[in-house]
């Protein structure tokens, strides 16, 4: 992790301008990225640190580097990766959509797979690297596209669990106060506020 | 910056001490560790929002339980109430101080007959209240008389981070050799299930023989493979303690029970999944501890009629892990599922710690007392290939879990093994797969792989397997409706009639339904050993399982030992 990362984290240089209510897309070419209710609101970084700023970033450049268009909703109705990240792809052009909790942990869904299914699933949120984020994106434009991608690698340690599974429990209660049942999700426009992030 | 070599310039730029640098380098400070917070059930059994104990009945049914009216009952109540607590009993049983329940749990003239037409009249909250109560030597006094077996038994993993089935038949012939009775397995590809439970079923059988063997896997699969007789338990049937998590999982206590009966209907070994944590991990917990939760998971197996439970938080172990006394609660758990009659599979099943200091306490409330099973299971192979995401002890631990067993003279349910026996077996065990793949036409296992896989520790000194012939191989299993019986078959055809007959034992006690009872195993004899012909008679000092005779000679044996007679030499 560079030190700018590092320095980056202590300020909130990502916000979400809310937009309208999201309505399913028309073009065929984009992936839809649903964020979690805290996600770079109430909190700014995952579990491990990552600032959300760079997580989005990353993600939106592996949709972009496939020459797919991406579009940001914010679900606030739930905390559920399944939810959020279903919620994504039925509201995609293209049936796929990505699901992002606060602390990480990630989805990559379809439309028309049942809810607790998945096309990719990211569970261990500690373990996932800002270069995971982007072959995410990646993998999900090119499901987009109709390929076949082959799943994107990913790390796995038996001691996550003594070392995060509290923790994770913690920021999942917090992210799960956010929630406000009765709102529906909304488009949402990153807006980065430091430029020099690389 | 200017800093002397020892002190790292931290991340704070603080000056710190050389022995907080050591202290903060230690296994313990990778171990994460969170504040209480009560209000959202992350507190282990301590929480001014638990309910407080009552009951009333009316007619024979219970109408308030823990301050709830029958009118307010969630479904979990409902179940708890009508299946789970004898109505006959609670009256009287609830009037008891909670302080003079966990006195008789601990005073060994109480016996356990005594002591199971009390506890089987208790309502969760007054459970909790009588764990409460509890210090952690009181809890293991409490298990030592109320697990339900009286010989003590120890489960294994068996997987590989490849599904090698080659991997699991060896090292599922080395677990039984090292005296496990019973061995899970599970996969990362699916697909592979057919393949690597069948080398499970059949390595189990090398040698004495004896141990059953289950595959975790979706319920419907893990179903259909314990009919076919590929597996000979089942134990992934997970049971919550609050009715969003439930339905969370498009499951009620009934529809868990309705499975259940599918497993007795074929006279197929099951018992529950619970532990504490799991509620609050999911964001669910209303509030209430950790260990209320789990006592309602345990009613909930009560209620099913199912013969027992694995707990002790099992994949959750993190969230207790991670809280005060949450180590205590684990043992509270393990101890009121052996209280209320049930098996008690007793978890020591997950990566738990950094430190081998801390692992090694979190095993001792089990291991001292002796439950049902020590753990559910100990990875019989290296962490790095253990498909449950790692256990608390596995391959690399077993030479000192035997010596703790020496040293305390406690039995953990394993063995010394030579390692000429050890290879002899594993040798064997593939060379029988090798005979049934080739009999029953599945992919070939050859005389190179099997060379590797005898001397190997782990997936890495294997030789890779074709896994697309494996999968088609697996797929093979299915349709053509292999089962059980054909892998008998293919042993006796083939030259391996003493795996053969093993393996036909186990599987003749799916007819005879003996292994419906509680806390059933097979023992070395081939025949099953249970809370009924092997009835836990703790009743203090002098009494109850203790190892000795033939038992305590194999225990002696390590490694490396001395001999008396001949100092310049050791024993084998």
């Amino acid at each position: 992790m560079s030190a700018t990362i590092l320095a980056a984290k202590e300020d909130r240089c990502l916000s979400f301008k809310e937009g309208a209510i999201a309505e399913r897309g028309k073009r065929s070419d984009e992936v839809v990225v649903a964020i979690s209710p805290a996600f770079a609101d109430y909190f700014t970084k995952t579990i491990v640190n990552l600032p959300h700023a760079e997580v989005i970033r990353q993600i939106l450049a592996g949709i972009e580097e496939q020459e797919v268009h991406a579009r940001c909703i914010r679900v606030r109705h739930s905390s559920d990766l399944a939810v959020l990240a279903h919620t994504a792809a039925k509201l995609s052009g293209s049936g796929i959509g990505i699901g992002i909790l606060s602390r990480g942990t990630t989805m990559i869904h379809q439309r028309d797979l049942p809810r607790l299914s998945s096309l990719e699933l990211f569970p261990q949120s500690p373990l996932l690297t800002l270069e995971t984020f982007r072959n995410i994106g990646s993998n999900a434009a090119r499901y987009a596209k109709g390929e076949s991608p082959e799943p994107v690698p990913t790390l796995n340690d038996q001691m996550a669990r003594p070392r995060w599974q509290a923790k994770a429990a913690l920021l999942h209660l917090k992210e799960t106060e956010q929630v406000r049942r009765q709102l529906k999700p909304v488009v949402v426009t990153p807006e980065f506020t430091q430029a020099d992030m690389d | 910056m200017t800093t002397s070599p020892l002190v790292k310039s931290a991340a704070d730029s603080v000056r710190h001490s050389a022995r907080t640098l050591i202290l903060e380098d230690r296994p313990v400070n990778l171990d994460g560790f969170v504040e209480e917070w009560p209000e959202v059930g992350m507190v282990a059994m301590d929480s001014d929002f638990d309910p407080q104990p009552s009951v009333r009945t009316e007619n024979g049914r219970i109408v308030e339980m823990d301050g709830v009216a029958r009118a307010d009952f969630d479904f979990i109540d409902q179940f708890i109430a009508d299946k789970a607590i004898n109505v006959e009993a609670t009256e009287h049983a609830m009037a008891l101080p909670a302080e003079d329940i966990a006195r008789m749990l601990v005073d060994p003239n109480v016996s356990r007959q005594e002591m199971l037409a009390v506890t089987c009249g208790l309502t969760p909250a007054k459970l909790l209240a009588v764990a409460k109560t509890m210090n952690i030597v009181e809890i293991m006094m409490g298990m030592q008389k109320m697990r339900a077996r009286r010989t003590i038994a120890n489960q294994g993993h068996c997987t590989s981070a490849r599904d090698n089935p080659l991997q699991v038949v060896c090292d599922a012939a080395e677990a039984s050799i090292r005296g496990f009775s019973e061995m899970e397995t599970t996969l990362g590809v699916v697909r592979y299930a057919p393949l690597v439970a069948m080398a499970q079923q059949i390595g189990s059988q090398v040698g004495t023989g004896g141990p059953l063997t289950q595959c975790a896997l979706e319920e419907a699969t893990e179903l259909d493979l314990g009919m076919r007789g590929i597996t000979g338990y089942a134990e992934t049937i997970s049971v919550y303690g609050t009715e969003p998590v439930f339905v969370d999982g498009d499951d009620t206590p009934w529809s868990k029970a309705f499975l259940a009966a599918a497993y007795a209907s074929r006279g197929i070994k099951m018992r529950f999944t619970s532990g504490t944590g799991s509620e609050v991990q999911m964001g669910n917990a209303q509030g209430k501890s950790m260990l209320y939760l789990e006592i309602r998971c345990i009613l909930i197996a009560k209620g099913a009629g199912v013969q027992g439970l694995q707990n002790g938080s099992i994949s959750c172990i993190g969230v207790p892990g991670a809280v005060p006394a949450g180590i205590r609660a684990v043992a509270a758990e393990n101890l009121i599922a052996a209280a209320v009659d049930l098996e008690c599979a007793s978890g020591n099943d997950q990566s738990f710690s950094h430190s081998p200091m801390r692992r090694t306490a979190r095993l001792m409330p089990q291991m001292m007392p002796g439950t049902d099973f020590v753990c559910s299971g100990f990875s019989s192979m290296p962490n790095y290939d253990n498909m449950f995401a790692g256990s608390n002890l596995d391959s690399e631990d077993y030479d000192d879990f035997n010596t703790i067993q020496r040293d305390l003279q406690i039995d953990g349910g394993l063995r010394h093994v030579k390692e000429e026996d050890i290879l002899a077996v594993r040798s064997r065990a593939a060379k029988a797969l090798q005979a049934v793949f080739a009999h029953l036409e599945l992919p070939r296992i050859t005389d190179a792989e099997i060379d590797a896989a005898v001397y190997a520790n782990g997936s890495k000194e294997f030789l890779p397997r074709d896994v697309l012939e494996d999968l088609k191989g697996a797929q093979q299993v299915i349709d053509r409706n292999i089962a059980g019986i054909d892998l008998v078959k293919a042993l006796e055809a083939t030259g391996f009639g003493d795996v053969a007959a093993n393996l036909l034992a186990v599987l003749r006690q799916r007819i005879s339904g003996d292994l419906l009872q509680t806390s059933a195993i097979m023992g070395r004899d081939l025949l099953p050993l249970s809370a009924i012909n092997d009835s836990n008679d703790y009743q203090g000092p002098g009494t109850g399982y203790r190892p000795s005779g033939a038992r305590w000679e194999e225990m002696k044996r390590l490694r490396h030992v001395t001999s008396a007679s001949n100092p310049e030499k050791e024993v084998q």
